[in-house]
């Protein structure tokens, strides 16, 4: 069974000032916690989007919930800019440490290591690399004249996604996912919603195995039905739900938008899909 | 589609893309990128009928043909071993050193006007050999003389690894192509119904040019009809809507 009953259980495990490492919004991107975490008002979190993000992280910063993200990118895709995002950056009320996709998972795959870094080609020359302090370009100790960047192991806080199922001992699937699994080793602890529950120990079965993760890098899981609701979510196919999209993608223009989109859908959890 | 071309302009884009992309092993296209993504499938139609080696088109975004399965990091750890021949990079701002800029205009880090980020370039840029820009708008806003940030620069010194990095630049005007020792690009051709003196106007930065500039050669018959029949189911299965809108193409229900 899961160890969460619902998503404001999970969210309220999350403690202010907490660091997140959060999947792009075709990967898992665990909506229905984020809309709990607004609904529950935190605070000064730092978000590390693996490696982008697009409607998760924007209603976060939006709702004044982020103090900090790291990310390669924040849009709405073919939906249009991340407007919350975009007015947060330009009126600093969030730092942006700006990273490039390869050096996130380089910094996620350091921590699944447990080791302090790991070098990393390109990045040299761009201005990315000028403005992240805690990046270091080092001369290859192997090699002759040849400087290379090193990035540092990140381990959040909480590893936080929507995988597909989760069986009764804690363990959850994630499929093809394998940046969900990364995500999980790296981090100090998991939280993971689920679409449904497994009957069944999906370590047992071949083909579940591989693409599983063991509870023992999970703190919690909860079942959450179209957890990644408005964004797809890969299982069975769940298309975005465009509507909705162009709906927040309209609302969150201005303030007064956006405060009336979290009235409606986060406070008031109306579901424009199910219902 | 245009009555006097007897195309769509995209189909010609597409067109030149594929003549780009020939004779790569293994070529890939990013996320909103169903122009890339197109022409890469018809350089592999080229591939397979001139019986060829096999040609990989990798569609970020596809199920069907998307194939890792080891995360995101694979694309990644796999294009910096050498495995990946083509990729595309677009950029909010392109300067005439190849720089791009997909961060913003303005001081960073509070910019004026915010872009979404820089995503896999700062390393694609340096590790794939043939990295194609491409932007379908031609303006002084975009072509510009400096970018405000370089996400990820044209060209290195020459102690910084770099297999890779930029060889051309497609416009919906023309065709750049780039030259990596020098850090210039020099005008190849122009597409049907536009003219120099159009290329001239909306770009910001300088260029090389020969004396007399041809035009772009236009997509062949048998072409079109490979676009219309075989890529835009292909395309459909990352993006369903510009396979619908290009090209009218439905997904039976059944096929899938």
């Amino acid at each position: 069974m899961p160890s969460a009953p619902d998503v404001d259980t999970l969210a309220a495990k999350v403690p202010d000032g907490s660091l997140l490492s959060w999947p792009v919004d075709y990967a898992g991107s665990p909506v229905a916690l984020a809309h709990a975490l607004v609904r529950k008002g935190a605070r000064n979190l730092r978000l590390q989007t693996i490696p982008a993000s697009g409607y998760a992280a924007d209603l976060l910063i939006g709702a004044g919930c982020v103090a900090e993200i790291e990310t390669s990118g924040v849009s709405l895709n073919e939906f249009g800019p991340a407007n919350r995002f975009a007015k947060a950056v330009k009126s600093g009320t969030i730092r942006i440490k700006d990273a490039t996709c390869p050096a996130v998972h380089a910094e996620l795959q350091a921590a699944q290591k447990g080791v302090p870094f790991v070098p990393m080609r390109g990045i040299i020359g761009s201005d990315i690399l000028k403005n992240r302090d805690d990046w270091k370009q080092v001369d290859n100790p192997f090699g002759d004249n040849d400087p290379i960047v090193l990035v540092p192991a990140v381990r959040a806080d909480f590893a936080c996604f929507h995988a597909a199922l989760a069986d009764a001992n804690g363990n959850v699937w994630v499929g093809r996912r394998g940046e969900l699994k990364t995500q999980a080793h790296a981090a100090a602890a998991s939280l993971v919603t689920v679409e449904a529950l497994y009957d069944g120990d999906l370590l047992e079965h071949d083909t579940y195995a591989a693409g599983t993760i063991p509870a023992l890098y999970l703190e919690a899981v909860a079942l959450a039905p179209q957890g990644a609701w408005p964004c797809g979510f890969w299982y069975e196919d769940q298309p975005v739900d465009e509507a909705q999209m162009q709906l927040y993608a309209k609302a969150s223009r201005t303030d007064e938008g956006f405060q009336s989109y979290l009235n409606e859908y986060v406070y008031g959890r109306r579901r424009a899909a199910a219902e | 589609m245009s009555e006097d071309l007897g195309y769509h302009p995209r189909e010609l884009l597409i067109t030149s893309i594929a003549r780009l992309a020939k004779g790569a092993r293994h070529a890939a296209a990013g996320a909103q990128s169903p122009v890339p993504g197109s022409g890469l499938f018809l350089a592999q139609h080229w591939a397979e009928k001139s019986g060829g080696p096999r040609m990989q088109v990798t569609v970020l975004g596809s199920k069907k043909y998307y194939p890792f399965t080891d995360g995101g990091r694979e694309l990644f750890d796999m294009a910096g071993q050498g495995r990946l021949d083509v990729f595309f990079l677009s950029g909010g701002q392109i300067d005439g050193h190849g720089n791009s800029n997909l961060v913003g205009i303005g001081d960073y880090p509070q910019v004026d006007v915010r872009f979404p980020g820089s995503f896999g370039s700062a390393y694609l840029f340096y590790v794939v050999p043939r990295v194609i820009l491409f932007r379908e708008e031609h303006t002084r806003r975009v072509f510009v003389d400096k970018v405000d940030f370089v996400s990820t620069p044209g060209t290195s010194p020459q102690n910084v690894y770099r297999p890779g990095g930029p060889v051309a630049l497609i416009t919906p005007l023309c065709l750049f192509s780039f030259d990596r020792n020098r850090g210039r690009f020099t005008l190849e051709s122009i597409h049907a119904g536009h003219t120099l003196e159009e290329v001239l106007d909306n770009t910001g930065f300088d260029f090389d040019r020969p004396g007399t500039v041809p035009t772009t050669e236009p997509p062949s018959t048998e072409d079109l009809s490979v676009m219309r029949t075989m890529i835009a189911p292909k395309i459909a299965d990352a993006y369903p809507k510009f396979a619908r809108e290009m090209w009218g193409y439905e997904p039976k229900a059944a096929a899938s």
